[in-house]
């Protein structure tokens, strides 16, 4: 089915505006990256959404597979003790 | 008519008929994405045009309306002159026969509006110049999308490399009235109102040059150029599309919308 | 084998009973996928076949602030076409397979789109009634149960509001303007409000998908419940524009406080599902034209690319 007429697709990440990170947006297709920018731009950003794009060819993107969720992310589960709120301090501390 | 008026006049007409032009090929774009990018470039032709329309209509005299004496707004310019009362420049008139087309009109014409613009921020017309400042970044864009096109489809397949030298051939003697001047705008380039178009003409047939050649087409040889839009006179096609732009507007006078 | 896909389907089922979103590399039923790839895809072909009824006032628009707005609007289609193209791709189909089941008939687009634009008020009733069904459709979707579908309906719906908006603005300066315009503003009215009421589709006794559809989260309420909320917030509108619906048997059931309406013609609607609507073939016609004349475009932009990346293999090399 494809041909030499069909574009490749294209992940987008848009930062909204400065000390942010860029966020996947979407998606759109383009022959080449200089187009898949122009098209990301006129796509995402027409109310003034970003400030700042990437574009990365989606065959380029290794993802991982959620059936490996559980050995990848759950380990992490038990470690609660990275997060700030595990800690209970004394009410006089106002700030920490 | 005051010098000044007839110049943003010029002006406004030119980016008013090339987003017409623009609009014509919505829904009929190669790619759903270039349909909003076309799009784009005639949103931000028509706001051009609106800001230049609504400057005229503070130069102009002002009339006796019902509400008293009033300037012109922007529409008065766009749907109540005659068509031999338009005077953009013939390239931006021409249909677009096919992308290759739309898209060396495009071109041709924004590698003269972008130079055009930049020149026009030293105006020293305020108004004008800092229209033109904002014009430039939207021009800017609009060249790259432009560029980016000419050299894929020169150097792409040999179907489209051809396609792309016609459009190119076919448009080329239109390009030469860009750089035309006459005393109307003579007496603003003196006063520092006006950019001087020999100056910005040789950009253009700088980037227009570098373009070609790396999109593998030949520069077109110069010939003799078609002129006649700034005085009012255009070729066969244009009575059809002012006809379309003002067929609405005119069948209600006075309405509002 | 069997143990593992009762697991997945668990698995499954415990997300969906959450009101957890299905990602795309998630396992879900063949028959979820299918379901999401039709509805996906339809929707976004209604928005790229939408964009040609208001797109054919574009050059016409009667000002110039009316002729930015309607290019940003039909623009804004586009954009909702490509969300939507983007939501279904995650699902395996890429874009080409799906525009080529709309331009084979395969794949159907909203009834609506079938119908003329005759005046400039049609681009006022556009706004007010189609787009404004169309959010009573789309708002739900917002929570749809497979991720991608529910992210691209919340950025649409955003844009959908401005579309509304400026198309009620239409009809109320048209129904405040000249007589002429007036009668205009009626005539649009009366021609797009029983259209506009079948965009919620058959009644929901005669509905096939609905129940595994509500299963699924892919569907929050049913065809009739969401075309009364719909006429019960147009009928006030139409009073304040002074405007009257084309339904003399409406009227309002003090009650339960609805309006109800009159008998909706259903075999007209099926007349034009099946492609006998004023406009089916024009539209189809002019997608397939645009689609068929920009494919020398589409391969030249690929075979630039291929040279492109060859000048850089053989630069590094
Ligand atoms: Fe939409
Ligand atoms: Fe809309």
């Amino acid at each position: 089915m494809s041909s030499k007429a069909d574009w490749p697709l294209w992940e987008v990440f848009v930062r909204a505006k400065r000390g942010v990170s860029h966020v996947h947006a979407g998606t759109v297709h383009a022959p080449d990256a200089e187009l898949a920018l122009q098209n990301a731009r006129d796509l995402f950003t027409r109310r003034s959404e970003g400030i700042s794009l990437w574009v990365v060819k989606s065959n380029d993107i290794t993802a991982s597979d959620p059936d490996d969720r559980d050995a990848l992310f759950d380990p992490a589960d038990d470690k609660t003790f990275r997060h700030p709120t595990d800690f209970e301090l004394p009410d006089e501390v106002a700030n920490m | 008519m005051p010098p000044l008026l007839t110049y943003t006049l010029r002006q406004g007409d030119r980016a008013l008929v090339l987003a017409q032009r623009l609009l014509e090929t919505i829904t009929h774009a190669p790619e759903i994405e270039e349909d909003m990018a076309l799009s784009n470039l005639a949103l931000d032709l028509i706001g051009q045009a609106r800001a230049l329309y609504t400057y005229a209509g503070e130069i102009d005299e002002p009339f006796e309306g019902p509400d008293g004496t009033t300037n012109h707004d922007e529409d008065h310019y766009a749907y109540w002159r005659e068509q031999h009362e338009f005077c953009n420049p013939l390239l931006v008139e021409q249909p677009g026969e096919g992308f290759a087309q739309v898209i060396a009109r495009q071109f041709l014409h924004d590698a003269y509006a972008l130079p055009y613009w930049q020149a026009m921020t030293s105006s020293t017309d305020t108004t004008l110049a800092a229209l033109a400042a904002k014009s430039v970044k939207e021009t800017a864009y609009h060249l790259r999308h432009g560029r980016s096109w000419v050299v894929r489809l020169g150097d792409g397949t040999s179907e489209s490399h051809d396609r792309m030298q016609s459009a190119v051939d076919h448009l080329w003697r239109f390009t030469g009235e860009l750089f035309e001047h006459d005393e109307v705008e003579d007496q603003l380039i003196v006063v520092g109102i006006a950019a001087d178009p020999t100056e910005i003409q040789a950009t253009w047939l700088a980037t227009v040059t570098d373009t070609l050649h790396e999109a593998t087409l030949a520069l077109p040889d110069d010939g003799v150029m078609q002129t006649g839009g700034r005085s009012g006179r255009h070729t066969e096609s244009f009575s059809r599309l002012i006809g379309e732009l003002q067929v609405l507007a005119r069948a209600h006078p006075g309405a509002s919308w | 084998m069997a143990a593992d896909s009762d697991a997945l389907q668990a698995r499954f089922d415990r997300l969906i009973d959450a009101d957890e979103r299905i990602e795309p590399r998630d396992w879900m039923p063949d028959e979820y996928r299918k379901t999401l790839v039709r509805q996906i895809a339809q929707h976004a072909h209604s928005e790229i076949i939408g964009m040609q009824p208001e797109g054919n006032w574009l050059t016409r628009a009667p000002s110039l602030r009316r002729k930015a707005i309607l290019t940003a609007k039909v623009q804004d289609e586009a954009g909702h076409g490509l969300y939507l193209y983007g939501a279904a791709e995650t699902l395996g189909t890429p874009r080409e397979e799906l525009l080529d089941r709309l331009h084979t008939g395969r794949q159907k687009y909203s009834s609506i789109f079938n119908y003329p634009t005759l005046t400039w008020a049609d681009v006022g009733a556009i706004g007010w009634l189609v787009d404004g069904a169309a959010i009573m459709n789309q708002v739900p979707l917002c929570r749809c149960s497979f991720g991608p579908y529910a992210r691209a309906m919340i950025r649409i719906c955003k844009e959908e509001s401005f579309h509304q908006r400026q198309g009620f603005q239409i009809m109320l300066t048209l129904a405040k303007g000249t007589p002429e315009q007036k009668t205009l503003a009626q005539d649009a009215l009366d021609r797009w409000w029983w259209p506009s009421i079948m965009m919620f589709g058959p009644p929901d006794a005669e509905s096939v998908h609905g129940d595994q559809n509500m299963r699924w989260g892919i569907k929050r309420f049913g065809n009739d419940e969401l075309r009364q909320k719909f006429i019960d917030a147009t009928v006030p509108q139409a009073d304040l524009l002074g405007l009257v619906i084309p339904d003399p048997d409406m009227y309002l059931d003090e009650e339960s406080g609805h309006y109800v309406h009159g008998t909706i013609d259903w075999d007209h609607f099926w007349d034009v599902v099946k492609g006998d609507g004023p406009c089916n073939r024009e539209r189809l016609a002019t997608r397939v034209g645009a689609h068929d004349d920009g494919t020398w475009v589409r391969e030249a932009a690929t075979a630039y690319a291929d040279k492109q990346a060859q000048r850089a293999a053989e630069a590094a090399a």
